[in-house]
């Protein structure tokens, strides 16, 4: 592999008049005991309440959660009470909401469904994330865990120290972007990060996997996300604001001879992803990335087209990345300022862009809004995140 | 650098004694072929029979041509560190109780990229190492990447310390000093360092040759230990079990008979009372307080040594009876390593051809060296060794054994 797919024979088709609309959020809190169900089922209540349909409506459901073992999404139809004609369940962390968009429209698209929900939640009690840990994969059991038990802060710490050295980004640079995360988070009120950051605060915050410091590792809590999926007809007769899909891309296990991972999926789909929806990266209005570490963010300013790879530094110093800032990222505050519901960080972002696109921001509405860009992350399986996915999403005219 | 290791202060008796942790032990069973080498001090990755490709971490199938036929393979240890982190945080107990913990990522020569343990030497990357594996205190394989070319104090590096049972500052009991094993393991356990070395002896009537200057060594103290006198192994126990760190089993009773040349029990009663009950008596008196300091501070009880021999794998006839002695206490050897991991107490079982001693006058050459075997055991524990096969004799019976145990045993009762 060159680092960019080949051209398929039949080029992916569009998704016609299939549009995402009644972005819901399940309030996040630190620690929970409500089970991943009961996230689950706020999520689906969410969306009925909002699109004003009853349950009997939804025709397909789209499930995505860590915590819902041993059940799956079968198991969920019946705690919810629910006969879908179409169900997926799509364990890929970071990248779920993506994906499960590109199944659920295509079920729409294909008339397997009329009405998709895609919802994602996840509990968070005190031994919840260790406990997951250590049986996250087999790779993970036999060649990570035992190495210093350091979860997913051992892994980026690699990735971060790699692109320090490597490209000379520094923990300024990562330090600006989670100080503007911050700053857009301050008008979330479903942030569980309420005070503002400054550099000096990220800078000398304690060490938590050198060179990765607390203000650089996501705060795991409880919470859902959700959206429907139905055709641009359906969503104006039910008098819901909407959002056109101009196109989607995912990508599994990419570069796997890659010594150690400074590229991701995108790097192989980007043109792709621009390509069909005769966009450029200078469309994008603003970048709902997957931010569980800075780190993650800079690679995926390089991979999906916004600067050269090894240029990250250059493009952080020379733009601004608050909500009205020459590159808005995460206007609600993102995972590093809101928490990572598990799953549900995989849908965050997705559901942000919706609510930007459709003004019914989070907290502050990025200026003249048409092109958003949500990009998913998923799956550190052993040494590298296997799951890629990114959507260019526009503003219904 | 590392800093050179400082004899242990004296133990505050007040303070209570760590109590052990294990680091996180559950693998896979694929998982589980990288410990079995490195049980023997080796790095073993799978290697694909069909495209030769070298994969990790242990997988039931080749990532690159999808063959099923894999075999564990020895590694060069050659690799380039890319990058490195120092965790001051972790999810589990063992590591909690042992921030900060240094961890690199490393591109092995062979292809795959590997997590490990990183050694407090290695310089910052990119750089050259060698990766070696080892044993964690969990007994289970992992993988530890340390500087390219040996430098000062380099054993004693904090984490490498944790996965080796170094015989240096610690306090080892002997528990037969008279025999030539005996004494050549006491001289090469004090040039390894040992701080203070009970050496048992029996029969204060016989004084053999060399024995006398073993009271030279400064660290030696010499005790009467029997043991085929529970009381006596009993008494040892309470007066030093919970100071012994080290326990090297080197007594033994090696006669040369079979079943029909020697009529009577005599004989066998004798090595089976010596070499397996005596290990049972050891174990029950010793054991218990070993296992309580498992997880005491830079001396805690680390290792258990049993000399046993290589026919314990299978039956040499000539030595029929001593065979099946050998064979009982590996068992029970066994039995001790599987009740001593809650403590990480670490059972080394040595499995020597013939010694060249008195008793294996008549079996030809080539037989080991009483000099090279203790040199051999000392290097294990610095290696954190589980399975000791020392010499080429016991190398070659291993193999053959791995091979194919019923052809060991027909060639072995060939004679
Ligand atoms: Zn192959």
């Amino acid at each position: 592999m060159n680092g960019r797919a080949h051209v398929a024979e039949r080029l992916q088709q569009t998704y016609d008049d299939v549009v995402i609309t009644a972005p819901v959020t399940v309030e996040y809190v630190r620690y929970s005991n409500r089970s991943a169900h009961w996230f689950l089922a706020l999520a689906l209540r969410g969306l009925i309440e909002q699109a004003g349909v009853a349950k009997s409506e939804i025709d397909g459901l789209c499930v995505s959660s860590f915590q819902l073992v041993p059940d799956t999404a079968v198991g969920l139809t019946q705690h919810l009470g629910v006969s879908p004609r179409w169900l997926d369940h799509i364990p890929m962390g970071g990248a779920c909401g993506v994906v499960g968009l590109r199944r659920a429209a295509r079920a729409v698209q294909c008339g397997d469904a009329e009405m998709v929900a895609c919802i994602s939640g996840d509990k968070n009690q005190v031994d919840t994330f260790r406990n997951l840990l250590g049986s996250f994969s087999q790779y993970a059991q036999d060649a990570v865990y035992p190495y210093g038990s350091g979860g997913p802060n051992a892994s980026f710490a690699f990735f971060t120290d790699y692109y320090m050295r490597e490209y000379g980004v520094t923990r300024e640079d990562f330090g600006k972007l989670c100080v503007a995360q911050r700053t857009n988070a301050l008008a979330n009120p479903n942030a569980l990060f309420k005070k503002p950051l400054t550099l000096d605060e990220y800078l000398n915050a304690r060490v938590i996997a050198d060179p990765l410091h607390l203000f650089d590792c996501v705060m795991p809590c409880a919470g859902g996300e959700g959206f429907l999926v139905m055709r641009k007809q359906r969503a104006e007769a039910l008098g819901l604001p909407y959002v056109n899909i101009l196109s989607t891309i995912e990508r599994h296990n990419a570069f796997p001879d890659d010594p150690i991972q400074m590229r991701a999926g995108w790097a192989m789909d980007v043109d792709d992803l621009y390509g069909r929806a005769d966009k450029t990266p200078d469309d994008v209005d603003f970048l709902c990335s997957y931010d569980d570490y800075p780190v993650i963010n800079v690679m995926q300013f390089e991979d999906l087209g916004f600067c050269a790879k090894g240029e990250a530094g250059d493009f952080i110093r020379a733009n601004e990345f608050t909500w009205n800032g020459s590159f808005p990222l995460n206007p609600s505050g993102g995972q590093l300022s809101v928490g990572q519901a598990g799953a549900a960080g995989g849908y965050l972002g997705l559901v942000e862009a919706v609510r930007q696109l459709t003004d019914q921001p989070s907290g502050y509405q990025v200026p003249d809004a048409k092109v958003g860009l949500v990009s998913g992350f998923g799956m550190i399986n052993y040494d590298r995140g296997l799951c890629t996915a990114a959507a260019l999403l526009e503003r219904a005219s | 650098m590392t800093n050179p290791l400082q004899p242990p202060k004296r133990k505050n008796p007040i303070l209570r004694t760590r109590q052990p942790i294990l680091p996180p032990w559950t693998r896979s069973r694929v998982g589980l072929g990288m410990t079995s080498a490195a049980a023997r001090g080796r790095f073993e990755l799978q290697q694909c029979d069909g495209c030769g490709a070298v994969q990790y971490p242990p997988r039931e199938m080749c990532s690159d041509c999808l063959g099923t036929e894999l075999t564990w393979t020895e590694m060069s240890g050659r690799g380039q560190l890319i990058s490195e982190t120092l965790l001051h945080h972790a999810h589990d107990l063992y590591f909690r109780e042992r921030m900060p913990w240094r961890l690199g990522y490393v591109k092995l020569e062979e292809g795959p990229s590997v997590v490990a343990h990183l050694h407090g030497d290695v310089p910052a990357p990119p750089t050259a190492v060698n990766v070696i594996a080892r044993l964690d205190r969990a007994g289970r394989g992992v993988l530890i990447a340390i500087p390219e070319q040996e430098v000062p104090n380099m054993a004693d590096d904090r984490q490498l310390r944790e996965m080796t049972c170094d015989p240096k500052f610690r306090k080892v009991l002997i528990t037969d000093g008279k025999s030539e094993t005996g004494q050549a393991m006491v001289r090469e356990i004090a040039r390894a360092g040992a701080s203070l070395i009970w050496v048992g002896h029996t029969e204060p009537w016989k004084q053999p040759e060399g024995f006398a200057e073993l009271a030279d060594i400064p660290e030696v103290e010499l005790i009467p230990l029997d043991v085929t006198e529970s009381r006596n192994i009993q008494e040892l126990g309470k007066a030093l079990g919970g100071r012994v760190d080290i326990l090297i089993n080197t007594a033994q009773v090696h006669r040369t008979h079979g079943i029909t040349d020697r009529y009577g029990t005599d004989v066998a009663k004798m090595e089976m009372e010596v070499n397996y009950m005596g290990l049972l008596r050891l174990a029950q008196n010793f054991a218990p307080a070993m296992m309580s300091r498992g997880a005491d501070g830079q001396n805690s009880a680390v290792a258990w040594v049993n000399i046993l021999s290589a026919f314990a794998l299978a039956n040499y006839p000539s030595h029929g009876t001593y065979s099946a002695s050998q064979a009982a206490a590996m068992s029970l050897a066994q039995c001790l390593r599987a009740e001593f991991k809650p403590s990480a107490v670490r059972v080394l079982n040595v499995f020597p051809g013939p010694i060249d001693e008195p008793w294996n006058q008549m079996i030809p050459p080539p037989k080991i060296a009483p000099e090279r075997l203790a040199r051999d055991v000392v290097a294990a524990l610095k290696d954190g060794v589980e399975d000791l096969y020392p010499g080429d004799v016991a190398q070659e019976m291993y193999s053959r054994f791995r091979e194919d145990p019923k052809i060991l045993e027909k060639e072995l009762g060939d004679g």
